[in-house]
């Protein structure tokens, strides 16, 4: 019954403003518009105020609070009274990069990073693109299971690997065994434990790159192919020269948020090895972690905040580098 | 849509042979690429099978060296012992309260803002998007120790709401919302506002409707994030009666003493199980808002 009315109206509403024009007479009215732009402010602040008033709360004051907690001497026995500590300027800093550790940390953070996000960009736009362009029947099927291990939880998937390395009665050796190969201990050696983890983050995140991939590859204009193809150009040149450009604005999208993502690597060291063995697998935001844990709320927020800085410089140099040269 | 015309009766069987070739090749693509793909498609999946199988197995057998790959004496003792041993229902009810609540405080907050952001003109638009959009960068844990100290003296540790304020309201679903709702015409605004409806009622009785698939999508994605999140909940239930899923199986998996894997498995499918099939049922909408924002 109301909304009836509405699009009837609305659908006169459009034949006028297109014999209108695109700029209808009406809008530009400046009388009325001051008091609709007055209305439209008020409804527009309503509309805006739990959401802010929740962020504000439970996002920006945390963000600010942090900044300010790294340059304190913050433990956990402030806990009920976080306003009684004392400013200690950057010690916490400097303490952080004179621990042998959080540079192991951001060490093995680094190679966690260097190697595992081209494998998984790489990764996921093989298979994007061997779906688009190669095949024709299964897709979905294809799609929804190279998809799959994006939505799982962490915890369950821990518990699955843990048990699928395990040195005899896992998966991994025994099928290592069949070809004569004798499988290490993954978890519990130092070369084999951070691969492991790289591994197992693009298995995880291999079918978001693919889905934006995929809707990416639709916007590429078949007469663009079809033309390509009759000036000669193979399948290789075709991709290379005419879909990898046009990908460009897709793939700098899942490299900015998958290289976020990876920065704060956490999730696979923190329930598998809780960092170990020997540090091996100890990240930057794991580190972080650990002081939370240990009570040193102050170096626990210079580490974060050491890990926002490095988020920001990797997304700058990934638009510097990707994004369009015209 | 040219094949039905061509290979009328009139046309030389040696057209009809090209044609079908031409055919295959168009309903099936490279043959020979369906090899690797079905390859990475059991390397993607292994792990959930393995799963599946270890949970039905009794637990000596999980421990046999080679392992079955199919339980050859499967049994439902790790279900039972799971719904017996764990306080298995109450965090299956934690879990599902909690996803719940916080999906539908981000469906209504962040639909809200996306639409003032979309839609509307107003003084300072320009910074609270802006603001909004730079915390998407900020790591969980610089947020995370403030956030605790915050939440601790709220008091809010010892119960659910705990689990679920700082979440209620996300940038990643106001970015969702306003790019969907920017796409949907200005004239039905413009419309309903000579027709006399309030600002309030437009997005309400108009906006809202027309969102359903943004929503679908956010809810979907809101949902498994909320169902999936730990460590946030780990380290704010204070006791087992606020305890989620996923904290009681990573509680139960890093214990010392607790190496029964049989019943780890069970855990494992039951905490996958359903996010699974919501998943298979709405994916359209789960790949949807992925598609567009880039996010997940």
């Amino acid at each position: 019954m109301t909304t009836m009315p509405t699009s009837t109206i609305a659908g006169q509403g459009t034949k006028e403003r297109d014999a209108a024009g695109p700029q209808s007479a009406a809008r530009r009215d400046s009388s009325p518009r001051r008091t609709a732009q007055g209305r439209q402010t008020r409804a527009a602040w309503s509309l805006a105020a739990p959401f802010l008033a929740l962020f504000l709360a439970f996002m920006l004051l945390p963000v600010v609070w942090s900044m300010l907690m790294s340059l304190t001497d913050t433990k956990s026995a402030d806990l009920r009274t976080p306003l009684s500590v004392s400013f200690t300027g950057f010690d916490n800093y400097i303490r952080l990069f004179q621990d042998p550790q959080f540079f192991t940390a951001l060490q093995n953070t680094a190679v966690f990073v260097l190697v595992g996000l081209p494998l998984t960009l790489a990764a996921g736009l093989a298979a994007a693109v061997a779906l688009d362009r190669g095949i024709r029947r299964f897709r979905a099927v294809f799609r929804v299971g190279f998809y799959l291990p994006v939505i799982t939880s962490v915890v369950a998937v821990a518990v699955v690997w843990k048990t699928l390395l395990e040195p005899q009665a896992g998966l991994v050796n025994t099928v290592l065994a069949w070809f004569g190969i004798d499988g290490p201990a993954w978890l519990a050696d130092t070369r084999f434990a951070l691969p492991v983890m790289i591994l197992m983050a693009v298995w995880r995140n291999l079918g978001t790159v693919m889905i934006i991939m995929l809707a990416g590859l639709q916007s590429v204009p078949q007469s663009l192919m079809e033309a390509a193809e009759l000036d000669g150009a193979g399948a290789w040149q075709r991709f290379w020269r005419v879909t990898f450009p046009l990908l460009r604005p897709a793939l700098l999208l899942t490299a900015v948020t998958t290289g976020i993502g990876y920065l704060q690597f956490f999730d696979e060291p923190f329930v598998m090895t809780d960092g170990g063995p020997l540090d091996s697998t100890l990240s930057a935001t794991l580190y972080a972690y650990k002081q939370f844990g240990n009570g040193n709320y102050d170096m626990a927020s210079a580490a974060g905040y050491v890990v926002f800085v490095l988020i920001i410089a990797l997304t700058v140099l990934q638009f510097r580098v990707l994004r369009d040269k015209d | 849509m040219t094949t039905t015309l061509t290979s009328a009766p009139t046309q030389s069987s040696a057209v009809d042979t090209v044609l079908r070739r031409r055919r295959i090749r168009r309903e099936w693509g490279r043959p020979w690429l369906y090899l690797p793909l079905t390859g990475l498609l059991l390397l993607m999946v292994t792990p959930f099978l393995w799963m599946l199988s270890g949970s039905f197995k009794p637990e000596a057998d999980i421990r046999k060296i080679p392992p079955d790959l199919v339980p050859i004496r499967p049994t439902l003792a790790n279900y039972r012992e799971l719904l017996g041993t764990l306080d298995f229902t109450s965090m299956f009810a934690n879990s599902v309260m909690v996803a719940l609540a916080v999906t539908a405080g981000n469906l209504l907050f962040c639909s809200m803002l996306g639409y003032a952001l979309a839609k509307l003109e107003f003084r300072g638009k320009r910074a609270v998007f802006t603001l909004v959009i730079a915390t998407l960068m900020v790591p969980g844990l610089v947020t995370f120790v403030p956030l605790y100290v915050l939440v601790s003296n709220m008091q809010l540790t010892g119960s659910l709401l705990g689990l679920i304020l700082p979440f209620l309201a996300t940038p990643f679903g106001v970015f969702l919302m306003r790019q969907f709702i920017s796409t949907l015409p200005d004239e039905l605004i413009d419309a309903a506002r000579v027709d006399g409806c309030g600002e309030l009622a437009i997005f309400w009785k108009i906006i809202l409707p027309l969102t359903r698939p943004a929503l679908a999508t956010l809810g979907i994605i809101t949902f498994l994030g909320s169902w999936n999140n730990f460590l946030w909940p780990l380290v704010v239930a204070q006791n087992e009666s606020q305890y989620t899923l996923p904290v009681g199986l990573a509680l139960a998996s890093s214990g010392q003493d607790f190496t029964r894997f049989g019943i780890l498995l069970a855990g494992s499918v039951v905490v996958l199980l359903p996010v699974t099939i919501v998943f298979l049922l709405f994916q359209r909408h789960f790949v949807a808002g992925i598609a567009t924002t880039g996010l997940k």
